[in-house]
Parts: structure tokens; C-alpha cells; sequence
């Protein structure tokens, strides 16, 4: 059957199957919590509270410094017991707000929905920037800045990414399931900030059940604008890009950006906790989080409060079977692995993943064998393997023509290597080096 | 801090394809093997000793070389086997064993690991090794074709016809199909001055001569004489993504079309039987599968896998049509190969969302 696609892209082993029939199970709350304040892209959080200051589930414990920065709050109640410096998915050393759990839970009750349809897109829109919303697919860009496009652009369509691409990631899909109501109303929310009707949601056509659940409802409140659509399921079906010309056809402008051809992607999770921050004033403190890979004992979809650290998850989901090789926070495509077990949740953290050296295959790479696989792969049309010879030689100044900096690192080229050439990483450094110049 | 534990740090993407290198050479060599077990069956124990020569050449070039220069040790991504392999196939079956030693060695030697080993090679190895024997002992090369008076494990014997003579079936089951092909008239008429050559095609292009062609029962390198085997081992190298369809169909589409046009316009009187006789004879199919396909010495964009397929069928055409050799797989292909930079070159695809002009 025909599905939307784009030209390009690979097709590794999905590995959903452990998780995909999990429904969302809540962690415990953890005794002690590392909340990084920079857990999105921009400048980082200024902390607002002191060592031995109290703070409730949701309180704001660091300012968003500036436009293009996001609003960090308590994920547990208790005493921060220290600021300082520790490893996060964003530095080694990162400033990290520590807060032990002391007090009552007395707080934290399920305040009762909220209507929005009187606030204005304004209003909307502030409480977005307050509840320190950063876009949930992985990249961790703020939303508010995303909902807020300049003037003299024309925005007519919102995209919905539920693509999940990532093998082994199932979160998107498991809150689908769980969440579907909220998730129509938080796009509607968004619409209304951007003040546009149209929305498209894209998922693979390997999470169907999850389309139809959307599919009938919509059909049951009668909501004609937005529409759901299903793709092929390829590598990499819900980057930006890729996934925009799959669902609409419109091609983003190299180094250009979406609303340059009046289109917003939003992530479906980011969708929920914008409905979460408007209904129920609940900001983004947690999320759910697919732990995952052949070495947990429990694999599943879990409602994970930021913080958490890595060994905490690992002791609530039943233990590792033996010592990963890799843990990775992300998907194993564009995730990225972790040293130690003390780093933390944050919001862009879409999945946990204990992997094994044979999940990893991480053999020493040979010479380029011109098979042409990174070409047919390359989602952007590139000739990846020819900027990776030239970095290899220490020459990326040649690669200026080769236009390195339209790659999106999705990695599809590395995967693809029968060399194992680690040809994205090349591209990388290319990249690094061209705009190091400029 | 827990800091005992540390675990693997590097850049995504975390997980690998598992098809790698050697994968995919011994998975050639996988679809290689029935044709070449057809033809250790079909010309006797001797095939084996030169297979088994010529690769056992191609390892030892390969270590000592790379051992002299030191170099990794490389012989076991089976790149070196296929060579040997390919060339064993494109060399007449009785050939006395120097001659794949002799061939193999060149082929990794001065083909392969001159230029810097496996992927910096700009010729297909075992069709350099080819064209040094031929050109170097061309007797040797062209005549030591196998006689098939029983015929082959998947067919009965050389079709027998009452119009021609018996000692013109014996000549033109001892040469290769398309040697017969080129000679035809005078193959007949020195058996028999009654014969003209029109009474010949209809044998040559008998439906029991083209099965034979299909399944290996007709003289021939060693690896080139059964369509139906070599197609077999292509479909697990279509089917494995090791290969794509591009330069094999418009290798044989565009060959296909211009046999047929040739024999149609220069007004032949079984077009359709000469072109499928073209198509199933000769190393046609061995060298649109297994060697234009090459991934070392083809191009790496999609529309240039199609250039090159195509301009190898036009030069195979050229030379079987107008060249002096009957057979014209292997040069061509040599000489697509080193059009292959230009062809990259002119095909470098369009950026997604670069504007034309750039």
C-alpha cells in the first residue's frame, strides 16, 4: 500500500516489540533528584532557590535566563541540598539543582481541569513559556520560541511528529494509547497560539492502532482540520525535514527553517505537556521515558520525573541482566550514550537504552569500498562518503562544495557503512570546521 | 559519585548494520557457488584444481604483499577469494594451472593492492587478470574449450539435427556458443560444402540449443556457461541488497535493444532467436551480475549505475557485433570502469532543498 516517504533513508531492525504493548507505568519517585538547569537548547536556567531552601513538586527552581531559554521546576518535593556541578546529558559538569525528598506528597493532587477556550493566544502562549515547555521529540528546543514566529512569517500548517522513527523508542506511541484525548486537545491549544487551523499528524504505519485511535476520535468531535497520516516506516521519517516533504510535500530551503515555508513541527509529546500546562497548570516536571535494549529486566514505558538518575531507573526496572556496553539516552540512532549512571532524566530524554557490544557491533572501520550504500541512504541527497575521505585526510576545507552543512546528522550513512565507517562523525567534523571559519 | 563504572562514550549512531564487509563478500562467494559447483560437475575434477588454484594465488599475493608493506592483514573479508573466484570463471576450462596462478597474481597485485587494496582499486581485479592472460597467452586462452559430447547434469546431450552433419555439431559443441556464432559459415562448410550458412542458424538457434544455453549444457568459460545457475546466485545478491537492479538491467536492457535493433534492421530472418542467443551465451550474465556490479569499480549514484550499465551494454554490443572477438563482457566492463570517476562526477544528485542554480 502506498504510504508518504521521502527519498533516502534505511531500515534497521525496529526492536519496539518489547515495549510497544506496555502501557505507561509510573516509577516511584525517587529519593533524590539532579535537575540539570540547562536541559534545552539556548542559554541556561538562573537558579532561583538556595541549599536548604523547601520546594514543592512543580515549583520554579530556575529562571529562564532570556527569549530563547526555558523556566526548570522541582520534580520531587524535599530540600535542595545542593547546586553544583555534575555530569548531565548536556555537560560532564553541568550545574545541577540536587533535591532530596522530604515532606509530604499533600501537594501534589490532580488539580481539576481547566477551560482555555476564553484565554487569549497571549495568555496560551505564556503559560507555555512558564511551564518551561522544551520540544520532547529529543532536540530540547524551547516551545515558546518555536510558537512565537516572527511577524513576517506565514504560518498555515502544523505538524504533528509522531513518526518515531528511533528504533526500540515507544514512548510516542504508548502515550497515544494512554493520552489521546489530551494530546487533540493540546494541538488544539497550539493551533490557537499560532493562529492557524490546518494540522497534520504523521506516524509510521507500524504504530496503526494508535492512527485509528486518533482517526475515530477525531471523527467522534467532529474535528475536520486536523488529519492524521500514516508513513512508511523508514529512517529518518520524523526528522524535520524529511518529515514535513513526507506529509505536505514542501521542501525546507537548505539552511533555512520550517516556518520559512509556513510550517511548525511539534513533537507529540511536547503537544500533551502543552495541554498539561494549560488545563491543568501543571508544568513539565515529568515525562514518560521507554526503558529499553536487551539488558533490562523490565523493559517498558515509564512516567519518569526529570531528575531521575540513570541508576535509579535501572534499580526500578528490575536490574540489569549484565554490564551494558552502551547505555544511551535516546534512541540508538540519534541518542547519545552516557558515561556513568548519575546522569539524570531531562526533557528532551525519550528513552533509556542498556545495549550489548553485539546490539553495538562496534568494529573497527575499514576503507571506503565506493559500494555507494551512504548515497542511496542519505535522506539530504548528499555524497557522504567522499566529505568523510576528505576529513580522513585531515583536509575538511574541501568539503565546502560538498555542502556538509545540509547533513542532519541522522546517522543513516554511519549505520549503512558495510565498512563500518563511522561516516557521519566525519561529516561532523566537517561541519565543525566549516563553521568554525565563518 | 559513583564512579566505578564507566561505559562506552562515542558519537550516534549506536547501532551498525551488521551486513559488513566480509558479510557481503562471502555472501558473493555464496552466490557464486552454484555455478561452480555445475562446473566442477559438468567439466570434471580439474575445474576444481583451478578454482582452487586461483584463489589460493589471490590469498597468497594478497598476505605476502600486504605482509612486505606492512599492511593489515585482509585476506579474510574474502575480497581476495572473490577475485580468485571471478577470475577461475572467465578462463576456459582446460587451461593448465600456471595460468590462474599467474592471473590471480596480477589480479591482486597489480590490479588491487597497487592502488592502495580493496576499495582504492579503479579496475574490477579479476577482469585485469583476465585481460593480462589473454593478451599475454591468447592460445592458451581461447581454445581450450571443454568438449560436452554428454552433455551437462541439466540437460541431455548437444542437440542432434538431421540437416546438418554430425562432425559440424561435434565443431560447434567443442567452441564456445558465440565462436560458433561468428564462424558459423565456416564451420559448416568445410564439413560439408552442400551446407550455405542459412541452413545453420536454424540449428544454432534451435529451441533445444537456446535451453542449453539456458542451463549450462554448451562449451564456455568455467563460470559463464549456465544463465539459469548464475541467475539464481543473482537473485540472493538482489534479494541480500548487495547488489541493486540498476546496473544489470540497463546492462542487459540496453545490450538487449541493440542486438535486437542490429539483427532487425540488417534485416535477419530470426531476429528474436539471435538476440535471446546473445543473451544467454557468453559471459553475459556472469559479468552484468557479478562484475559490473562490483561495488569498488562502479559508480555510487543511482543515475550513474545506470550510465555505466548502459554504456557496458553498448560496448558489449559494439565489440560482439563489429569487434574482432567474439566475446566483448569483460572489456567492456574494464572500460566502463575507468569512466566511473566522470560518470560520479556528472551525476552528483541534487541536494534536498538546495535552489537549481547552485
Amino acid at each position: 500500500m502506498f504510504r508518504p516517504s521521502f527519498k533516502g533513508g534505511i531500515h534497521p531492525p525496529e526492536n519496539k516489540k518489547q515495549t510497544e504493548q506496555r502501557s505507561v507505568e509510573n516509577l516511584s519517585i525517587p529519593h533524590r533528584c539532579f535537575v540539570p538547569v540547562q536541559q534545552h537548547i539556548g542559554k541556561p536556567a538562573v537558579p532561583v532557590v538556595e541549599v536548604g531552601d523547601y520546594v514543592q513538586v512543580g515549583q520554579l527552581i530556575a529562571k529562564a535566563d532570556g527569549f530563547v531559554s526555558a523556566n526548570i521546576h522541582a520534580s520531587i518535593p524535599g530540600k535542595i541540598t545542593s547546586i553544583d556541578k555534575h555530569p548531565t546529558p548536556f555537560s560532564p559538569a553541568g550545574l545541577v539543582i540536587q533535591i532530596e525528598t522530604h515532606g509530604n506528597f499533600t501537594h501534589e493532587k490532580a488539580p481539576s481541569k481547566k477551560q482555555w477556550s476564553d484565554l487569549t493566544p497571549k495568555e496560551l502562549l505564556d503559560k507555555v513559556f512558564d511551564s518551561g515547555i522544551a520540544g520532547m521529540g529529543g532536540a530540547s528546543f524551547p516551545t515558546h520560541v518555536k510558537l512565537s514566529p516572527p511577524a513576517n512569517a506565514k504560518i498555515d500548517m502544523l505538524i504533528v511528529n509522531a513518526a518515531e522513527c528511533e528504533p526500540y523508542l515507544t514512548v510516542d506511541d504508548a502515550l497515544i494509547k494512554r493520552s489521546y484525548q489530551d494530546i487533540i486537545e493540546g494541538i488544539m491549544v497550539t493551533r490557537t497560539i499560532l493562529g492557524i487551523k490546518k494540522v497534520i499528524i504523521g506516524l509510521e504505519d507500524n504504530k496503526k492502532s494508535s492512527y485509528l485511535t486518533i482517526k475515530n476520535y477525531l471523527k467522534q468531535i467532529n474535528e475536520k482540520d486536523i488529519k492524521v497520516a500514516l508513513l512508511k516506516t523508514k529512517y529518518p521519517q520524523g526528522a524535520e525535514k524529511q518529515l514535513i516533504y513526507s506529509l505536505s510535500r514542501r521542501v525546507v530551503p537548505s539552511g533555512a527553517l520550517p516556518l520559512d515555508i509556513g510550517v511548525v513541527v511539534q513533537n507529540v509529546g511536547t503537544c500533551f505537556a502543552i495541554q498539561q500546562a494549560v488545563c491543568y497548570d501543571t508544568p513539565l516536571y515529568e515525562r514518560l521515558v521507554t526503558v529499553s535494549g536487551s539488558l533490562i529486566n523490565n523493559p517498558g514505558n515509564y512516567k519518569v520525573r526529570i531528575g531521575t538518575p540513570i541508576s535509579d531507573i535501572i534499580k526500578e526496572c528490575g536490574g540489569l541482566k549484565a554490564e551494558p556496553h552502551k547505555i544511551i539516552l535516546g534512541g540508538p540512532m540519534c541518542g547519545q550514550s552516557v558515561e556513568n549512571l548519575d546522569i539524570p532524566v531531562v526533557k528532551g530524554t525519550s528513552g533509556v537504552l542498556f545495549l550489548t557490544k553485539k546490539e553495538c557491533s562496534a568494529s573497527r572501520y575499514t576503507n571506503c569500498i565506493r559500494c555507494g550504500r551512504c548515497v542511496q541512504a542519505c535522506p539530504i541527497n548528499l555524497l557522504p562518503f567522499e566529505i568523510a575521505a576528505h576529513v580522513e585526510i585531515a583536509m575538511p576545507q574541501n568539503t565546502e562544495n560538498l555542502s556538509p552543512l545540509d547533513c542532519i546528522q541522522c546517522g543513516a550513512c554511519s549505520y549503512t557503512c558495510p565498512s563500518q565507517r563511522p561516516v557521519s562523525h566525519f561529516i561532523k567534523v566537517a561541519q565543525d570546521y566549516i563553521r568554525s571559519k565563518r | 559519585m559513583n564512579q566505578k563504572t564507566t561505559y562506552t562514550l562515542s558519537l550516534a549512531p549506536h547501532i551498525k548494520n551488521k551486513q559488513n564487509v566480509p558479510i557481503v563478500m562471502w555472501l558473493v562467494v555464496l552466490a557464486l557457488l552454484p555455478s561452480t559447483v555445475f562446473a566442477v560437475i559438468t567439466f570434471g575434477m580439474h575445474i576444481l584444481l583451478v578454482i582452487a588454484v586461483a584463489i589460493l594465488s589471490a590469498c597468497a599475493s594478497e598476505l605476502l604483499f600486504r605482509k612486505v608493506l606492512g599492511r593489515d592483514i585482509t585476506i579474510f573479508n574474502g575480497s581476495a577469494v572473490i577475485t580468485g573466484l571471478l577470475l577461475a570463471m572467465n578462463l576456459p576450462p582446460l587451461v593448465p594451472l600456471w595460468i590462474p596462478a599467474v592471473g590471480s597474481a596480477f589480479a591482486i597485485i597489480i590490479a588491487k593492492e597497487l592502488f592502495g587494496g580493496l576499495g582504492h582499486n579503479i579496475f574490477n581485479p579479476a577482469l585485469v587478470g583476465r585481460a593480462f592472460l589473454v593478451a599475454s597467452w591468447p592460445v592458451l586462452m581461447t581454445t581450450k574449450w571443454a568438449p560436452l559430447p554428454n552433455g551437462s547434469i541439466l540437460s541431455g546431450s548437444f542437440p542432434s539435427s538431421s540437416i546438418v552433419p554430425q562432425a559440424a555439431i561435434d565443431a560447434l559443441s567443442q567452441a564456445t556458443p558465440l565462436a560458433a556464432l561468428s564462424s558459423v559459415p565456416s564451420v559448416v562448410s568445410s564439413v560439408d560444402g552442400l551446407y550455405s550458412s542459412y541452413n545453420v542458424y536454424p540449428l544454432l538457434f534451435d529451441s533445444a540449443t537456446l535451453k542449453s544455453l539456458a542451463v549450462g549444457n554448451i562449451g564456455g568459460c568455467i563460470g559463464e556457461t549456465s544463465a539459469l545457475l548464475l541467475l539464481v546466485g543473482a537473485l540472493l545478491l538482489l534479494f541480500t541488497r548487495i547488489i541493486t537492479w540498476k546496473i544489470p538491467v540497463a546492462y542487459i536492457g540496453t545490450f538487449s535493444l541493440l542486438v535486437f535493433a542490429y539483427y532487425y534492421l540488417t534485416g535477419f530472418y530470426m531476429p528474436y532467436h539471435a538476440l535471446l542467443y546473445h543473451l544467454l551465451s557468453g559471459g553475459l550474465f556472469l559479468g552484468a551480475f557479478f562484475m559490473a556490479t562490483d561495488m569498488v569499480t562502479s559508480p555510487v549514484t543511482g543515475k550513474g549505475m545506470l550510465i555505466f550499465g548502459a554504456g557496458c551494454g553498448l560496448l558489449t554490443f559494439a565489440i560482439r557485433i563489429w569487434g574482432g572477438y567474439p566475446e566483448g563482457v569483460s572489456y567492456s566492463i574494464l572500460l566502463m570502469n575507468a569512466t566511473v570517476p566522470l560518470i560520479d562526477k556528472c551525476t552528483v544528485p541534487k541536494i534536498f532543498g538546495k535552489r537549481k542554480t547552485a
